[in-house]
């Protein structure tokens, strides 16, 4: 069995989990302060990938990343980036897509916390930002590690939108999902078996760990 | 010295009313403030503290002016730094009771100290979880002192304390605060719990 499309798909999820860690968090601290027009447009932007059918998505960010229109142009002319059938692409279209399954956990466990405490903590002289990381993070990181975890399997899982922007490139954009279509294809359903027996396993695992690790805290992986 | 004089307009439910306070207190001194529920008692004390903003006023505190509207003064609550015991204590889940008064400070003499006059010391490496509601109450206020504000608020602190717990804690910090010359500002369902403390009252009324 070839295992690239499998160390593809744990590479694209690990790098993707990490940059939403980062976008992640102040995004949803950020919307978690108010409801203003501004954070509601931005909230249902950012959860529309929840509902949108991910080939619809595929499909813009295909027609955005081209070489031949608006940002994909000015990409490959600037800087001689193509986003379209390359790993650096799947990665921005992963990070949009999964988008949601990091910001929503993290911005609900936010709204829970007493604001008396951040309000504490500022009377004691301490800034909005030493605030967040020695305050509200600590007392959050069980939904920190959810959205981690499920915002990893979903990008596991991902198919439509990979398939759209990054083809069936091997060793660069063929990940699991899409090397099981692509055997499934060419009636290579032994293969097909081997790589769905290992993400269905795999994902079962991570979230299942989600369960247990937060087991006393949340009732349901997305909360 | 402390001069307050503020309006702010409050919502209690769907109704519409106006929050119009002045409170003068010598410094040093205890003021008790009561009133109906919703009347503004906890906003007025937000008010002081930088968190919340009022339409119009001026707050001054032992001469620095912490808000003026009409000059577009308005301090914010870490530079006023102003001592705040809420009514649910606010107290960090994941911070021992050292690790809570050292957040709030680097003296660890007055850590040390505080802790002795909580008579936490049994406690000082235990969460909140774990400690009581006097004990927890006592911690609070202990944070809320560990700057040594001019000024201490707090907000309906012994509510949830049987009578005993409250004599004996309000008897405590008063010798602290005449230490500190803190002005202190509680408000209070039941004023007759400070009385022959108190210096002054103020009634907020809906």
């Amino acid at each position: 069995m070839d295992w690239s499309p499998i160390w593809l798909s744990v590479k694209l999820a690990s790098i993707t989990t990490l940059l939403l860690l980062l976008i992640g968090l102040p995004l949803a601290y950020w919307l978690s302060k108010g409801r203003s027009v501004i954070r509601l447009v931005l909230e249902a932007l950012i959860t529309m990938p929840l509902v949108l059918p991910p080939s619809v998505l595929g499909f813009y960010l295909l027609l955005a990343f081209s070489p031949q229109h608006g940002v994909g142009k000015w990409l490959h002319d600037t800087f001689n980036i193509q986003l379209v059938f390359s790993f650096p692409g799947l990665i921005l279209a992963s990070v949009i897509y999964s988008l949601p399954f990091m910001v929503g956990p993290i911005k609900s466990a936010l709204q829970q916390l007493p604001a008396s405490w951040a309000q504490a903590s500022y009377t004691m002289g301490k800034s909005e930002q030493e605030t967040f990381l020695k305050v509200l993070l600590p007392n959050i990181r069980s939904s920190v590690f959810t959205a981690m975890v499920m915002t990893f399997a979903h990008t596991i899982g991902e198919f439509g939108v990979v398939l759209m922007i990054g083809g069936n490139i091997p060793g660069q954009t063929k990940v699991a999902s899409i090397a099981i279509y692509d055997a499934v294809e060419g009636m290579d359903y032994g293969t097909a078996n081997n790589y769905s027996l290992l993400l269905f396993a795999f994902t079962f695992v991570i979230v299942t760990t989600a369960f247990i690790f937060n087991r006393n805290k949340a009732k349901s992986p997305l909360e | 010295m402390i001069a307050i004089d503020i309006h702010k307009k409050l919502k209690v439910g769907a109704r519409e009313t106006d929050l119009n306070v002045k409170l003068q207190a010598d410094k040093g001194s205890l003021t008790v403030i009561h009133g109906p529920s919703g009347a503004g008692k906890s906003t007025f004390l937000k008010v002081i503290a930088g968190l919340m903003k009022p339409e119009q006023g001026t707050i001054i505190v032992n001469d620095q002016v912490w808000l003026d509207t009409s000059n577009n003064i308005n301090l914010s609550p870490q530079e006023r730094r102003a001592g705040f015991v809420f009514q649910n204590y606010a107290l960090f889940p994941h911070m021992t009771v050292r690790q809570q008064l050292a957040f709030a400070t680097n003296d660890t003499k007055w850590i040390d100290r505080s802790i002795a006059i909580g008579q936490l010391q049994d406690h000082a490496d235990h969460k909140p979880d774990y400690l009581s509601g006097g004990q927890q109450q006592r911690l609070a206020i202990l944070r809320a002192m560990a700057n040594k504000p001019s000024l201490l608020l707090m907000d309906e602190p012994f509510s949830a304390l049987d009578q005993t717990t409250k004599v004996g804690l309000i008897a405590d910090f008063k010798v602290l605060w005449n230490e500190l010359l803190t002005t202190v500002i509680i408000v209070s369902h039941y004023p007759q719990e400070l009385a022959g403390i108190a210096t002054q009252e103020l009634y907020i009324g809906a």
